[in-house]
């Protein structure tokens, strides 16, 4: 199982989340997109972005309410809700949004 | 294999006993847990060599330990009553769904190998040989049993068919084929304390981040403490309230409660979990671990009580069990409950007077109310029997104007389950998942045609979760699952709040 990004291959499990976290590139994420039929805009790149950097302090993606705080902060009070992140990652910002920007799966009752 | 049929399924009545379709869910199966994941938890890492040795070993075992195991197995007189009481029966209409037909997947391998009869004339006795087939039988059909207990209020002899789901999950670890999705999760909590892998870090910048929340919504400062030596209360509550919705506005719910009623809490970053998937394995070891997290959290912090936040397993964990696992608990007040569910700590708080709640903030909702499956059949609240149905509608209707309950035989304790419990909320048996809500979102849709309900409200996690991925199929939107305590957040006024009369003013 894995993706294919400039000839180079991207090990993923299952789920198609990537198996070795440091293999994503901005390039891999358009990859992973493309298999989830989403197509990368800017808005996306901001999510994808904020999550990036939230992991990168904390090891963990955040709370999706955090997520919606500065998505509203950044996009507008129209955008920064549950119901347009569904819009912009179907399967859901946290699931959805994580794998495409190379972070592992939200786990447990989430 | 599975038919592949995803359509949702379309009943009359919550409980309309479909046609049946033989194998139509046959061969739908959760990820296999890695080597990584099983060993972490003592399991082997693949299926062992000698998997029929082990298998019946250690269903030997498991007969002469557990005395209720063997008499469960023993004593179904194929009465049938239980046939039809499965939401997952209902939805997917596999007749191996009716909970008679999934026990006797293991029940007839125990009669093939541990009675008079099975040994010697097994097809007069419904007795079968024990091969690789049967184990992946066994690995479908008890992943789609979510361990509720609704078919045991029925059954004549009052077999716990959930006991017989969770020995067959717990004899396939052991052999090497144990689920992902669990043993992920129970991994994370041995290594960082909850479901999520949460650490204290991250934990504590979310939780700053919803008491800026709060005060930006209502000028008072309310704290939500984390690893607070000397507080009264240690709140354990699902990590999922620190992550999702709607469960986040529950935890801002239970703090504001605290707060109001001025009583000093804590949660730990230690014990960051309610949850205890240990029960969903069968699995006692790993059970009692991760039970053992809380007291060492509570003697650590030296808090005299002990507070569960809204989920459903984990408070049947906590009310029947937590003494065996993790007890004695003499260290705490025994003027409280131990534990004590918040549920009946706010209901408390109401009756005494002390919160300040204004209903009319939450009328825009119409709302019902879906009793959890280990909440309604495995535990109680208050002093009453039957405290477990009234304490969260008490609450609810202390909070709420507009409240109506469902159909009365898919609530209290013939409550129908979410369709994701028992360790199957797991994006790989979404199928499953939708099918089997299929008769609570049928219930659901009765009183909204009938009462113009709107919300349900829900005190667990996984209920939540698993509500808000499949209503959007049933025609709700997605944040038409609520927690109780989010309700109780609308409607309470803390002293020194903006109303918005004084803005106005």
């Amino acid at each position: 199982m894995a993706y294919e990004v400039n000839g180079q291959t991207v090990e993923h499990d299952e789920e198609g989340y990537i198996t070795n976290l440091s293999d994503w590139t901005p390039e891999l994420a358009e990859v992973i997109a493309k298999a989830e039929d989403i197509e990368m805009d800017d808005e996306r790149w901001e999510v994808v972005n904020f999550l990036r950097e939230y992991y990168d302090e904390y090891q963990i993606a955040p709370a999706v309410r955090v997520l919606i705080k500065s998505v509203k902060k950044t996009m507008g009070p129209e955008k920064g809700n549950n119901k347009y992140m569904y819009e912009l990652f179907p399967y859901g910002p946290a699931k959805q949004a994580c794998k495409i920007a190379g972070l592992p799966k939200p786990t447990g009752c989430v | 294999m599975a038919d592949g049929d995803t359509q949702i399924p379309k009943l009359d009545d919550p409980l309309q006993v479909p046609c049946i379709k033989p194998g139509s869910m046959d061969g739908l199966q959760p990820f296999l847990a890695g080597p990584e994941h099983q060993e972490k938890l003592g399991f082997p890492g693949q299926l062992v060599p000698d998997w029929k040795e082990r298998t019946l070993a250690k269903m030997k075992e498991m007969a002469e330990k557990n005395r209720a195991f063997q008499v469960y197995l023993d004593i179904c007189v194929k009465c049938g009553a239980c046939t039809d009481k499965c939401h997952y029966f209902l939805g997917t209409a596999d007749p191996k769904n009716m909970p008679v037909a999934r026990q006797d997947l293991l029940r007839s391998v125990y009669r093939r190998y541990f009675t008079f009869a099975g040994k010697y004339f097994p097809w007069l006795v419904g007795a079968r040989d024990l091969t690789e087939d049967v184990l992946k039988e066994w690995y479908s059909y008890y992943h789609q049993c979510s361990e509720c207990r609704r078919c045991s209020v029925f059954c004549p002899y009052g077999i716990d068919t959930a006991e017989i789901t969770m020995a067959a999950r717990d004899i396939l670890a052991e052999v090497g084929m144990g689920q992902k999705y669990a043993n992920e999760i129970i991994g994370k909590v041995h290594d960082v304390g909850n479901n999520l892998g949460l650490n204290p870090k991250a934990l504590t910048a979310t939780l700053e981040d919803l008491e800026e929340d709060i005060e930006d919504d209502t000028g008072v400062s309310v704290r939500l403490p984390i690893d607070e030596k000397g507080a009264d209360i240690l709140l354990v509550t699902p990590s999922a309230d620190f992550f999702a919705e709607p469960h986040i506005d529950g935890l801002i719910g239970y703090a504001k409660v605290f707060h109001q009623a001025g009583v000093s809490w804590t949660l730990s970053s230690y014990a960051s979990e309610a949850a205890n998937f240990g029960l969903f394995i069968g699995n006692y070891e790993n059970m009692r671990l991760v039970s053992q997290r809380i007291r060492k959290a509570a003697k650590d912090l030296g808090v005299k009580r002990i507070i569960f936040g809204e989920c459903g397993h984990a408070w049947r964990v906590a009310y029947s069990y937590l003494n065996t696992l993790a007890g004695p608990w003499d260290f705490l007040d025994p003027n409280y409950p131990v534990p004590q569910h918040i549920l009946e700590f706010t209901w408390g708080e109401i009756q005494k007077g002390t919160l300040k709640l204004d209903k009319s903030k939450n009328d825009h909702l119409t709302l019902t109310y879906h009793d959890s499956c280990n909440v309604a059949r495995a535990s109680r609240m208050g002093e009453t029997p039957g405290g477990q149905f009234e304490i969260p509608r008490n609450v609810i209707k202390a909070v709420c104007n507009n409240y109506v309950d469902m159909d009365p035989d898919t609530i209290h304790e013939s409550t129908l389950c979410c369709g994701g419990g028992g360790g199957l909320l797991t994006d790989d048996l979404m199928d499953l998942r939708v099918k089997g809500a299929s008769p609570r979102m049928t219930a659901l849709q009765q009183v909204t045609e009938s009462h113009g309900v709107t919300h349900m409200a829900a005190i667990c996690a996984i209920c939540k979760t698993q509500f808000s991925k499949v209503m959007p199929k049933y025609g709700y939107d997605m944040d038409s699952v609520v927690s109780v305590h989010q309700l109780v957040s609308n409607a309470i006024i803390l002293d020194g709040q903006e109303t918005e009369e004084d803005a106005t003013a």
